[in-house]
């Protein structure tokens, strides 16, 4: 691993002196820890010769008939067998990449993307070709237009990765009229799509937009969390695949882990058969929704002009984009001397452009917090603005 | 070592070097105990003062690098509560980590430093950074280096060939700092020499030559296992390994320092060695330089340590004793 300026910058931005904006974090602590810890004990004393042994690699049976119930609350239709429990939604991302890239092949993702797949992918050597977004998430005719590009420069196209609700980094969710359209296009040419949804059931207006998946079963592999919902920290997430693609999935995760750790997956299946989990999520969505305003809140009234983001109806994240001219990479370890973190935009495109955005985080901190983050950092890019001012005409010499 | 029974290692901080602070601060811990010391990590934060009186330390190893670990506060503030540590008093750490001071203290030592000059962000707006940027080209030439004045682990650091280069390698500067140093870039060879005193006098430790990858030895050359090559003893003739030597030595020595310091010099094609910034604090990580010279050396790093903290423990200044002029 190469050291970077930027891991050490984030190693400061961990203390509790920061407002840290940066991480994704949910807020487990707003779970009923007592409770979950007696059903924990409880669950080892009743069934530890379960619990701390083996199992499948596809996962616990009863687990993936849950995991069915807990899909349907979004619309997605979907039999147990169709599903594959993995250590988190982010290995079955790396399984997915592993079983059908080769090096040189080409992914279609949104602009910006998840880091975490973006690390996935490079992993695998896969060359990733960004499409447009816009607030109503991927713009088809880009991504028509993309799949033309490469077809024609002869490349292969091996799917599109899409973050559809509440989008991590920039927030956004893409519009139901989109998502058809997607599922058309690629299915015209015969491109699976993967759709990543951990945030699905964390949207704050109404009731949720179907994901592709509901819509469209055979072009879609589709992977869920329990990372948000529940807690980080079991890993336990799924994907669920047509049958040809599952069997695949489920031997390259028996090479990869043997079977997920079926302490994480009883305890995900004790806590959905004992405790008021639909509550929790509504308890989730109030807690983050209350943070979502304070961090907009905080952004309307002390961004200097030229700022402007996105405005969530879910999930963890805003994407700010910063007045022409400012790296927020260049600028971070000002921030950090500000107490403040973010995340700069260069680490969710594959080019590494994204310097003039940056992904603001409200998962984590309280509103307080969230409101002193914002007013610092708004300090920290009215001072990067004055600097610019003053070197402007210098750095621009060489342009 | 009965009076070493129990040593606090301080490290962390809150400066950018933190992670590298932490490295540093585990490797001087698991080495001093090795050595049969009970040495454990604290960091600079709101507990430490309640920790260290209730749970007074036979000595510190402060090992926190950039401010505040290297710029005097925190060894002020171990004065103050009359915990004995091991390294620079205040005053001399302040100058050292100021490096404009430094340069200034080693040129007046009869020390060679490459022309600089220090200017810090409120120049560039007070009088046009494109006229500032222009008079420095004019009066220095190219090619220069830009650091932060204070600082460290290159972290703000880069070259520049050009106007632009010198302006993006200043506003990169104020990412670390408020004030830069642009320095003449002096082509050679990369050396750090070490210094320890155990109580016979400062001694120099094998100079270590540092070839890093296209000639930068920036922040993932200095921390990346593997990426930068070192040769210890450097590749100099005896004479020139010699001089190097003296220079640390007397950059030592005429900024006051004490029990441990690095020096950081360029030694140019005739065989001169020019100054560059020392260090109240180096690096003590695995791939770090000070460590590599003194196992170059036959110091061992355990011995080592536990012999500075004795010689920490056998000073112990009294409590809240001030140094002249307060």
């Amino acid at each position: 691993m190469v050291a970077s300026e930027i891991r050490a910058l984030f190693a400061v931005a961990a203390r509790p002196e920061i407002v840290s904006l940066a991480g994704g974090s949910p807020f487990v602590s707003a779970l009923p820890l007592g409770a979950v810890g007696d059903m924990v004990g409880s669950l080892i004393a009743s069934r530890g010769q379960d619990v701390l042994q083996y199992c499948t690699a596809q996962g616990d049976a009863v687990l993936r008939e849950q995991i069915c119930e807990v899909m349907a609350l979004e619309g997605v239709t979907a039999h147990p067998d169709e599903v594959v429990v993995t250590v988190g939604s982010q290995q079955a991302l790396d399984l997915i990449t592993r079983i059908f890239v080769d090096p040189g092949d080409v992914i279609l993702a949104e602009a910006p993307t998840y880091v975490g797949a973006l690390g996935a992918f490079a992993a695998y050597q896969a060359d990733v070709v960004h499409v447009t977004m816009d607030e109503s998430g991927i713009i088809p005719e880009a991504l028509a237009a993309a799949i033309s590009r490469v077809s024609a420069q002869g490349r292969r196209i091996k799917f599109v990765y899409t973050v559809p609700s509440f989008h991590n980094p920039a927030g956004v969710t893409m519009a139901a009229t989109r998502r058809l359209e997607v599922l058309r296009i690629c299915e015209q040419a015969g491109v699976l799509v993967v759709e990543d949804n951990p945030y699905g059931l964390l949207g704050f207006d109404g009731d949720p937009v179907r994901p592709l998946r509901a819509h469209g079963r055979d072009g879609v592999v589709y992977l869920g969390s329990f990372s948000k919902t529940i807690a980080a920290g079991l890993r336990v997430g799924w994907a669920v695949a047509p049958p040809g693609i599952r069997d695949k999935l489920v031997l390259a995760a028996e090479s990869a882990v043997l079977c997920p750790a079926s302490f994480a997956q009883l305890t995900v299946r004790e806590y959905l058969a004992t405790q008021p989990w639909r509550e929790q999520i509504k308890a989730f969505r109030e807690l983050y929704r209350e943070r979502r305003d304070a961090m907009l809140n905080a952004l309307a009234a002390t961004m200097p002009p030229g700022c402007d983001w996105t405005k969530p109806g879910g999930g963890f994240f805003v994407w700010l984009r910063m007045p022409e001219g400012i790296n927020s990479k260049a600028m971070l370890p000002r921030a950090v001397s500000s107490r403040v973190a973010y995340v700069p935009g260069t680490g969710f495109y594959a080019d590494g452009s994204g310097a003039g955005y940056a992904r603001l985080s409200y998962s984590l901190p309280d509103p307080a917090q969230i409101a002193e983050g914002v007013r610092r950092l708004s300090g920290v890019i009215g001072a990067e603005l004055t600097l610019r001012a003053e070197f402007g005409p210098v750095l621009r010499r060489d342009e | 070592m009965s009076e070493l029974d129990y040593v606090v290692v301080l490290a962390g901080g809150l400066s950018p070097e933190r992670e590298i602070s932490l490295r540093s601060g585990e490797q001087v811990r698991d080495a001093l105990s090795d050595a049969g010391v009970q040495a454990v990590l604290a960091d600079a934060d709101a507990a430490l003062l309640d920790r260290l009186r209730s749970d007074p330390p036979a000595a510190i190893f402060p090992v926190i690098h950039g401010a505040p670990g290297e710029d005097g506060s925190i060894r002020e503030v171990l004065g103050l509560l009359g915990v004995p540590y091991v390294g620079s008093p205040p005053s001399a750490c302040r100058m050292a980590f100021d490096k404009p001071t430094a340069k200034v203290l080693a040129a007046a030592a009869g020390l060679r430093t490459p022309a600089s000059v220090t200017l810090p962000r409120e120049t560039f707006h007070d009088l046009g950074a494109a006229a500032v940027i222009d008079l420095i080209m004019g009066q220095l030439g190219v090619p220069l280096f830009v650091k932060p004045s204070r600082g460290g682990s290159a972290l703000g650091a880069s070259a520049a060939h050009t106007a632009a280069n010198l302006a993006t390698a200043i506003v990169g500067c104020f990412g670390y700092g408020d004030t830069a140093l642009v320095e003449r870039l002096v082509p050679g060879t990369e050396v750090a020499v070490g210094v320890i005193d155990l109580g016979d006098g400062p001694r120099a430790l094998p100079p270590v030559e540092i070839v890093a990858p296209g000639g930068t030895y920036d922040y993932a050359a200095r921390y990346t296992a593997g990426q930068t090559e070192f040769y210890t003893p450097a590749r100099l003739p005896a004479q020139t390994a010699a001089e190097v030597a003296r220079v640390a030595i007397a950059a030592h020595t005429a900024l006051g320092l004490r029990d441990i310091s690095r020096t950081d010099l360029i030694v140019d094609d005739t065989g001169t060695a020019h100054f560059l910034e020392v260090n109240v604090a180096p690096g003590m990580t695995s791939t770090s330089t000070l460590p590599m010279a003194m196992r170059a050396a036959g110091i061992d790093l355990a011995a080592c340590c536990a012999g500075l903290l004795q010689r920490a423990a056998g000073r112990a200044d009294p409590p809240g004793r001030l140094e002249p002029g307060d």
